[in-house]
């Protein structure tokens, strides 16, 4: 039996009963985590970021989302051409010397507005997953952790937020907005997406928490913070990076909802959400309108799960 | 564990009280929904001003959510501006939608589930990478059009279904709805159910299990997947609120007079007992999915236990 | 790891059969002939279908079916016709006295009689009833007494309503109003039984009245079967078996059931689907002139739009507007540039002539000048407001936009301000919040000149958002309502268009069509005015 947890909450006793057999594999594990070749202490996180250097995976979607970046912050390497420059004559028409993907609806350039739409909407994306990612699963993981109490609170909050149809909270939060950059979006999607990433954080850290090594962890006197930090987190991160990735897309995607709904990103900006919720109606009659900025953002999340994957791998120790 | 569902239960007291004024303020704040019901013509003030008195909307804030809440106590949900009661806009909303949540659900944990396993298993594999592709492909589509696009193919171009459900809302007219509905969240489970198979398929349990000789199949389904499922269960369980608030896009498209849409003409309309009383009954659904989710994590994990 | 794979093709396998299973279920043709049930789109009416409480279209198409009125507009030519009226006769267009024809029924037998008027219209203005068209009800001697301003009714009826016999009632009117008798065809002023009065709930439930179709069910929120009434006497019997209205959530899908062979017709072709429907529908597609016109009002409440050489901007900016390349590839053609602000559909007897000209034609150069003549842009920029949760007004918004900014060539000074839901548009601008040009859609309650001008124009106008006041206009106003003989009056009204041509209080910017695509079954489907399909005329088989 492990030690009473000052944490535990007496109301949720646990009884282990793992499987015997991993139990000396998973101790060893946890030990040679702690030293490298040298024998002084290497932290995972740096175990992980030598592991991940060698990784082509990875090469591939670090250079993929620097490429995107950089796009985002010069627009004009690829194009010189102005994307609010819009020919009304040349409405929905093919693509045509100089503008390779053709004209939307507006007669405005597809290819210059794909190029100029990255900065909004990887912004949207990226800093969105971030702060969902990071809020969800701080709170997720406390929740999980902790149990009790802390659960219950937590829990019960994120329920609430989780009833709001996204909406009616568009239009409340946003309506009332009139600026025209992208922070607004980006904070009312982190408060409609952490109690998401805080569900699976809970679920599980709760898992985690009891693992072998996390007891035997425990067992050798470890205490919380450095438990949640060192044993239960990294083994708990697999499945919120997972559901981040995939959530920077659809976070993408909202984007263009809310644009739909009037409540999100407006004019002058550019983004693949305005230019997506512009298109889709136009399916039939335009497809061309529709492929180039979705097709940009789904170079963009396979470049985000790709990354995900591998960061997943090297946090993993059994996969080595 | 009879304590534990106890608490749980009363844990949700606070949160219906939290909730409703949550969403009744949020209806405040979107304004007055009075000169809208006048079309494109003034509102003549007297008429307005009688519908104002007649809803509360005259009196402040927390006078119109105590006389809401009284209300609701007596079985009164108020009515919707058409003048139909909102119970009844419930008793014929919430059946459908929980029909399309259960098809979409299934097809979610069937399809998910099953393509997640076979892609954990293929790691690597130009199956695996397939599927990936197909992900992407599915999460920067937005529903919109992959619901106008799949009802233009399969309702119109080859006319193998209906395009648009009747207003009984069979199971069988729902499985294209569904379909559509379950497309964004199949993605996540997945993606999901794959990271955790490749996490475990090399666990000792499996190894041992291996070696018992045990067929294939049955390490599969009793170990491994058992094993992995804690993360799938819980975001499937969160999606089944998120599914039955959320599927305004997919309810409009394929004419399904259920929750999403009647939701949607209630914000749209500034209509607060339409929308509390919906939000309302969605939230109580979240707690009890959570509630059964987390007793599934002892069914699937026996090491958790609730005391 | 083969069975695994086998797993999944099996899933997919029983997904795809039960999708091919669900195409059994399509849906059964009624029989054609005189007898031929058709099928029609519809939306959910926005209040309880009472003929003084419904202001739009969905619930107008059923009021439409089911009651006969006083008069009633020529679907074709507009004009006013005498329908349940046998006569109505006025000597000093103030007192009118209403002759009704013998033999009219409401479907529930009992005869529609001078009381069963006069008891609607008092119903209809009183303000307990809560009744959006009260204010129909106005010109009426002695409305005040039951729709006072505030405070509780003095009386139940409205003095000036006063029954003679069974076939003739009076009406008084506050002041002289040539053309009043023209607009008793709005359904404001329709007859109601007495059940109406005594069994309101049942009413409601199952509505009825005294036109060509009964109801035989009504599901509130799903649809509404109509029934060819027999008994009816009228000279409009219907010609085919009856109408279910269905309820579609999207118009889009409604559509999409048309071509799929599940519906005979909608009203409403969705703008995405306009470039598609010849080739859908080939001739089996309408689109004509309606009594709807769109225009952007300036809040001439705001100092900075109502200086002296504003007047001159906002030419400007009508001027920079391409009205024609917008209508051609935003609408499709389904809206006509607007040269006035009236509408095609009253005819040129009926007031419609370009009297808008230049300020109305496209000319960048001569935009440019006007603006920077009238003092440039107030703040160097201009916001266009509209709600963007109906039509396609995000497009036509930011094409609008567009075509300032290319016209003026100084970057993006026109921005566009979408608001989330109509409800939120209409509290801003009835509180007169906006900054910039709004939206307005003003569709005719009937075919006159008078409802374009009067309503949205006159100073304190009862829609009169931007606050526009100008004594000349007000003063041909006033002149052409007191004008006995019609023609004239138009005249005035045309003399009282000149000055919002000069002063440009509103941009008019496309004149809205009505459209509408029907099946292979139906045959004489045309829309009315107000881009109703005229049910009864329509043949199946």
């Amino acid at each position: 039996m492990p030690e009473p947890d000052p944490y535990q909450n007496p109301k949720e006793a646990v009884a282990p009963t793992g499987a015997g057999g991993a139990m000396d594999l998973a101790m060893s594990e946890a030990e040679t985590l702690e030293r490298d070749g040298t024998g002084r202490p290497r932290s995972l996180w740096s175990d992980a970021w030598h592991q991940l250097r060698r990784n082509p995976v990875f090469l591939v979607s670090a250079l993929l989302i620097v490429f995107l970046v950089l796009i985002a912050i010069w627009p004009q390497i690829l194009t010189s051409a102005d994307p609010l420059r819009c020919d009304l004559s040349k409405s929905q028409q093919g693509s045509a010397p100089g503008h390779p993907f053709g004209y939307d609806t507006q007669g405005c350039d597809v290819y210059t507005r794909t190029v100029y739409g990255a900065r909004a909407s990887i912004t949207v994306g990226v800093c969105a997953t971030l702060g969902a990612a990071l809020l969800g699963s701080l709170l997720g993981g406390l929740a999980g952790f902790f149990g009790g109490w802390w659960d219950g609170v937590l829990s019960r909050v994120a329920d609430v937020f989780f009833g709001i149809p996204v909406v009616l909270g568009g239009l409340v939060f946003l309506s009332v907005v009139t600026s025209s950059t992208v922070w607004p979006v980006v904070g009312f999607i982190v408060l409609l997406g952490w109690p998401q990433i805080a569900r699976i954080a809970r679920g599980s850290v709760i898992t985690a928490k009891e693992h072998d090594y996390v007891q035997a962890a425990r067992a050798l006197g470890a205490g919380g913070g450095r438990m949640l930090l060192r044993h239960v987190g990294p083994n708990a991160v697999a499945p919120v990076i997972v559901v981040a990735t995939i959530a920077l897309g659809t976070y993408i995607a909202l984007e263009a909802t809310l644009s739909f709904l009037g409540v999100g990103l407006r004019p002058p900006t550019v983004s693949w959400g305005i230019d997506i919720s512009n298109a889709a109606p136009q399916i039939r009659n335009a497809p061309h309108m529709l492929l180039w900025p979705a097709g940009a953002l789904s170079i963009t999340v396979l470049a985000f799960i790709m990354l995900g994957d591998a960061v997943r791998d090297a946090l993993d120790p059994k996969l080595r | 564990m009879g304590r534990y569902v106890i608490r749980r239960l009363l844990q949700m007291v606070p949160v219906f009280i939290g909730s409703t004024f949550l969403i009744f303020f949020m209806v405040y704040a979107l304004g007055d929904p009075v000169a809208a019901l006048f079309g494109d013509k003034a509102p003549d003030p007297a008429t307005a001003a009688r519908i104002r008195e007649d809803l509360h909307l005259d009196e402040p804030l927390w006078k119109q959510y105590l006389l809401y809440m009284g209300a609701i106590f007596q079985g009164d949900f108020g009515t919707a501006f058409n003048g139909q009661p909102v119970t009844e806009l419930m008793a014929s909303a919430f059946p459908v939608t929980l029909r399309l949540t259960l098809v979409a659900i299934v097809i979610e944990i069937v399809v998910g589930i099953t393509l997640g396993v076979v892609s954990g298993l293929k790691r690597g594999r130009p199956l695996d990478t397939g599927l990936l592709v197909l992900t992407l492909v599915v999460i920067s589509v937005p529903t919109f059009v992959s619901g106008y696009l799949l009802q233009f193919l399969f309702g119109v171009k080859w006319g193998w279904v209906r395009p648009s459900v009747s207003s009984e809302a069979r199971l069988d007219e729902l499985i294209l709805p569904g379909v559509v509905l379950a497309l964004v969240s199949l993605a996540y489970v997945t993606r999901l159910s794959r990271t955790s198979i490749a996490e475990n398929v090399r666990a000792d349990y499996v190894r041992t299990a291996v070696a018992k000789g045990l067929p294939r199949h049955r390490v599969i389904t009793r170990h491994l997947l058992r094993n992995s499922l804690i993360p799938v269960v819980t975001f499937i369980g969160a999606d089944i609120g998120a599914l039955m608030g959320g599927a305004i896009v997919t309810e409009r498209i394929f004419n399904i007079h259920g929750v999403g849409y009647q939701l949607y003409q209630g914000i749209l309309r500034n209509n607060a007992p339409t929308v509390v009383g919906f939000v309302t009954i969605l939230v109580i659904v979240f707690l009890v999915a959570n509630l059964l989710v987390d007793l599934l994590y002892a069914v699937l994990d026996p090491r958790i236990r609730y005391a | 790891m083969r069975r695994a794979t086998r797993h999944a093709k099996w899933a997919v396998c029983a997904t795809a059969v039960a999708l091919v299973a669900t195409a059994c279920g399509g849906g059964g043709d009624a029989a054609g002939g005189a007898d031929g049930i058709l099928t029609s789109s519809w939306g959910d009416p926005q209040n309880p279908i009472e003929p003084a409480n419904t202001n739009e279209v969905q619930g107008g198409k059923v009021l439409d079916m089911i009651f006969r009125g006083l008069k009633r507009y020529d679907p074709k030519t507009g004009e006013a016709r005498d329908t349940v009226a046998e006569k109505i006769e006025t000597t000093d267009s103030q007192n009118f006295t209403i002759t009704l024809r013998s033999g009219w029924k409401f479907s529930n037998g009992e005869p529609v009689t001078a009381k069963s008027f006069t008891d609607a219209w008092n119903y209809g203005a009183h303000v307990d009833n809560k009744q959006a068209n009260a204010p129909f009800f106005s010109d009426i001697v002695g409305y005040e007494d039951v729709h006072p301003a505030s405070g509780p009714a003095k009386a139940k009826t409205m003095r000036g309503l006063v029954v003679k016999d069974d076939r003739t009632f009076t009406v008084a009117l506050k002041e002289k109003f040539s053309t009043w008798p023209e607009t008793l065809g709005y359904q404001a002023f329709v007859p109601l039984p007495r059940v109406f009065f005594t069994d309101h709930d049942a009413w409601l439930a199952k509505p009825i009245g005294n036109g060509p179709y009964t109801v035989e069910s009504y599901t509130r929120g799903s649809g509404m079967k109509l029934r060819r009434w027999d008994g009816y006497t009228g000279e409009d019997k219907a010609r085919n078996g009856g109408v279910d209205l269905i309820v579609y959530t999207d118009n889009n899908t409604a559509y999409t059931d048309l071509i799929a062979g599940n519906l005979d017709l909608v009203d409403d072709v969705p703008a995405q689907q306009l470039k598609n429907v010849r080739n859908d529908l080939g001739d089996r597609y309408i689109n004509q002139p309606a009594l709807i016109i769109q225009t952007l009002v300036f809040p001439l409440y705001r100092p900075e739009w109502n200086k002296a050489g504003t007047e001159k901007v906002r030419r400007g900016l009508s001027m920079a507007i391409n009205r024609e390349e917008i209508t051609k590839q935003i609408f499709q053609g389904t809206r006509t540039p607007a040269k006035d602000w009236t509408s095609p559909a009253l005819g040129a007897d009926g007031g419609y002539k370009d009297i808008c000209g230049d300020a109305c034609t496209y000319d960048p150069a001569e935009a440019k000048r006007l603006i920077e003549e009238g003092g440039g842009l107030p703040g160097g920029k201009v916001t266009l407001t509209s709600n963007v949760d109906t039509g396609s007004h995000r497009a036509w918004m930011d094409a609008v936009c567009n075509s300032v900014n290319n016209a003026l060539g100084r970057g993006a000074v026109c921005t566009v301000n979408p608001i989330g839901t109509f409800a939120d548009f209409r509290n801003q601008q009835t509180t007169y919040k906006f900054t910039g040009p709004f939206r307005s859609g003003w569709q005719a309650d009937y075919p006159l000149i008078q409802n374009f001008l009067e309503p949205l124009y006159y100073t304190g106008g009862s829609s009169n958002y931007g606050k526009f006041s100008n004594k000349e206009f007000d003063a041909l106003v006033d002149k052409a309502n007191r004008e006995a003989d019609e023609a004239t009056a138009v005249k005035d009204f045309q003399a009282a268009e000149q000055i919002l041509a000069e002063q440009m209080p509103a941009v008019p910017l496309w004149y809205q069509n009505g459209s509408a695509g029907y099946s292979e079954r139906l045959s004489d489907v045309a829309l009315n005015q107000f881009s109703v399909p005229v049910y009864d005329r329509i043949t199946v088989g």
